[in-house]
């Protein structure tokens, strides 16, 4: 346990010291907010069945954060961590491999969950968000989800076989995700053919389990969702569990 | 009278695809020397001492450390060994003090690191981050790191290269004092010199075998090379006449140098009474030890670095 905390507690402070991963997590959503915000507002309207643009937009931020954390960090972190020899020298000490994984999961989920606060308070504050859900519920969406795209980041880099191939890989799973699931523009304004090709975009799924938490729809109404993301996610723990590789 | 064995290798194999990288080594390292490994590039000195370190599995062959198998054992095996790798690196934004902070954390038992960050003249760079290091530094910080759980045998994969000359013979003495406080050490070098200087024992390997192994002096003696006296001639005279010098054994000119080799002590001392009795003018005498490098081109036929 020393062990393991000492190294999530480095690899945190780490994290905060590399300005990008930084910026995608805690700015760039605040960035989109003001942009969408002052030009759509946080009217109620039909289209968002009630609720207003800034209200359908948050809970798909988050899905943004989440699907950067996964496919672009920890993906990224960890090839590069191969390939350098960082987790080799790691290898060479009692440190086990689910320490590893595990303390990269949780730097991301917390850099995740402070993403997402930050970006529920601006929104709070600036366009006076609603929510129609409990938190219970849309933090039980937000664990899955996470946990789901975190795997897909590990499956990510142990199939790369190299730090740039991960990022490549990333980047070209990373942006279809990020718009083709209405995680970015929502996808009540899909023409039929693209809502179409976003049902075998991932993040779709992360996107409407959040909005429905968010908006306070009932689990029955997500069943299909829920199922996706756990295949996804026991899918990729498989994968992910037997391609690790130290070096 | 060595110690207990501490490293056990019997025939050990290792290939990758065609190459048979490791091919059969034996050998024992006891408690308390200062074991090296030579060869040249390539000879598979690392994929034997990572067999060594569980990071490789053979695929023929027994390894035994400190009583322990490193394929099965590998973390009981991790709390009592000290690694340096020949290549490895560190988080870019990682500090030095955080560094040897986190690996200290990793082990049941370590050691105040501070001192190490003294013994090893990082001080200076305990805030400084990992990715603005020196080559040097960087170095220094992974043999720091290598002593934070107090090993009893310490794996160095290229101790000293990187380093400049002040730091290698900074690092001898490092090694010395190690091996002071009953630790066992296990380096592999290029360098010949520094193979002589510090290993109690030396095993040559060349393309994945092991061709021969004893302490420096022994090596040297078997090869029944006696000392070297070379000079340069500066009148032109016979260089037939030198064969008669007492003790010398063989004569080789080039040019204007000659070069004369005998076993015999006195060798010295008769070349130069030879050579002012016949008033034979003469610049630039030396005389030359035979060295490890020398037994290495005896056993292999080429040199170390070609
Ligand atoms: N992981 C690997 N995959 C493929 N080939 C390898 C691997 N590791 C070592 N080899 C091959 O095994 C041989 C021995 O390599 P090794 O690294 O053990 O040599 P070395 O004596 O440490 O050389 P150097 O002095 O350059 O460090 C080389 O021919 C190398 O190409
Ligand atoms: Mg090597």
């Amino acid at each position: 346990m020393k062990k393991f905390s000492k190294l999530a507690v480095t690899e945190f402070r780490l994290f905060l010291r590399e300005p990008e991963a930084a910026f995608f997590t805690f700015i760039f959503p605040i960035l989109m907010l003001f942009i969408f915000g002052s030009i759509y507002g946080n009217r109620q309207t039909e289209f968002f069945s009630g609720y207003g643009s800034v209200d359908a937009s948050v809970p798909a931020y988050i899905a943004m954060i989440i699907a950067t954390t996964g496919l672009l960090s920890i993906s990224i972190t960890v090839a590069m961590y191969r390939e350098r020899g960082v987790l080799k020298r790691y290898r060479t000490t009692p440190l086990s491999s689910s320490s590893v994984m595990i303390s990269q999961i949780l730097v991301g989920f917390i850099m995740t969950l402070i993403g997402a606060v930050i970006l529920i308070i601006t929104a709070k504050l600036l366009y006076n968000l609603r929510f129609g859900g409990n938190v219970i519920d849309v933090a039980i969406a937000f664990i899955l989800s996470s946990s789901s795209f975190f795997a897909l980041g590990f499956l990510l880099a142990g199939i790369a076989p190299t730090a740039r191939s991960a990022n490549v890989i990333g980047m070209a799973i990373y942006f279809p995700n990020l718009f083709l699931s209405g995680a970015t523009f929502p996808k009540q304004v899909f023409p039929a053919a693209l809502d179409k090709i976003s049902h075998f975009i991932p993040l779709r799924y992360v996107v409407e389990v959040m909005q429905g938490m968010w908006f306070g729809h009932n689990w029955s109404q997500h069943h299909r969702d829920v199922v996706i993301l756990l295949v996804i996610l026991v899918i990729s723990v498989i994968i992910s569990a037997l391609t690790f590789r130290w070096e | 009278m060595p110690g207990q064995s501490v490293v056990k290798v019997n025939t050990l194999c290792k290939r990758y695809g065609k190459v048979k990288s490791v091919d059969g080594i034996s050998f024992e390292v006891y408690q308390g020397e200062i074991f090296g490994m030579v060869g040249p590039n390539g000879a598979g000195k690392t994929t034997t001492i990572e067999c060594i370190e569980s990071l490789r599995r053979p695929d023929a062959g027994e390894v035994e450390v400190l009583g322990l198998d490193p394929v099965k054992d590998h973390k009981q095996l991790c709390e009592r060994i000290g690694v340096q790798l020949q290549e490895s690196s560190l988080p870019d934004r990682l500090h030095v003090d955080e560094a040897l902070d986190l690996f200290s954390s990793f082990y049941r038992k370590s050691i105040n690191w501070q001192e190490l960050l003294l013994d090893l003249g990082l001080q200076e760079k305990a805030r400084n981050a990992y990715v603005n290091l020196s080559g040097g530094q960087k170095q220094r910080l992974f043999i720091a790191l290598a002593l934070v759980n107090d090993p009893e045998i310490v794996f160095f994969d290229e101790l000293t290269t990187g380093l400049d000359p002040q730091a290698r013979r900074t690092m001898w003495e490092l090694v010395h004092r190690i091996r002071d406080k009953g630790k066992t050490v296990f380096l592999t070098t290029h360098f010949m010199e520094e193979a002589e200087r510090l290993c109690d024992r030396v095993a040559i390997i060349d393309c994945g075998k092991l061709i021969a192994l004893d302490t420096p002096e022994n090596l040297i003696r078997d090869l029944k090379e006696g000392q070297r006296i070379i000079f340069t001639l500066q009148d032109n005279v016979d260089p037939a006449q030198f064969h008669r010098i007492k003790y010398a054994e063989s004569v080789a000119v080039s040019s204007d140098r000659i070069t004369i080799s005998g076993s015999s002590d006195h060798l010295i001392s008769e070349v130069v009474n030879f050579l002012t009795g016949n008033g034979i003018h003469f610049r630039d005498l030396r005389t030359e030890q035979p060295s490890l490098e020398d037994v290495f081109l005896k056993l292999t036929g080429h040199q170390v670095r070609n």
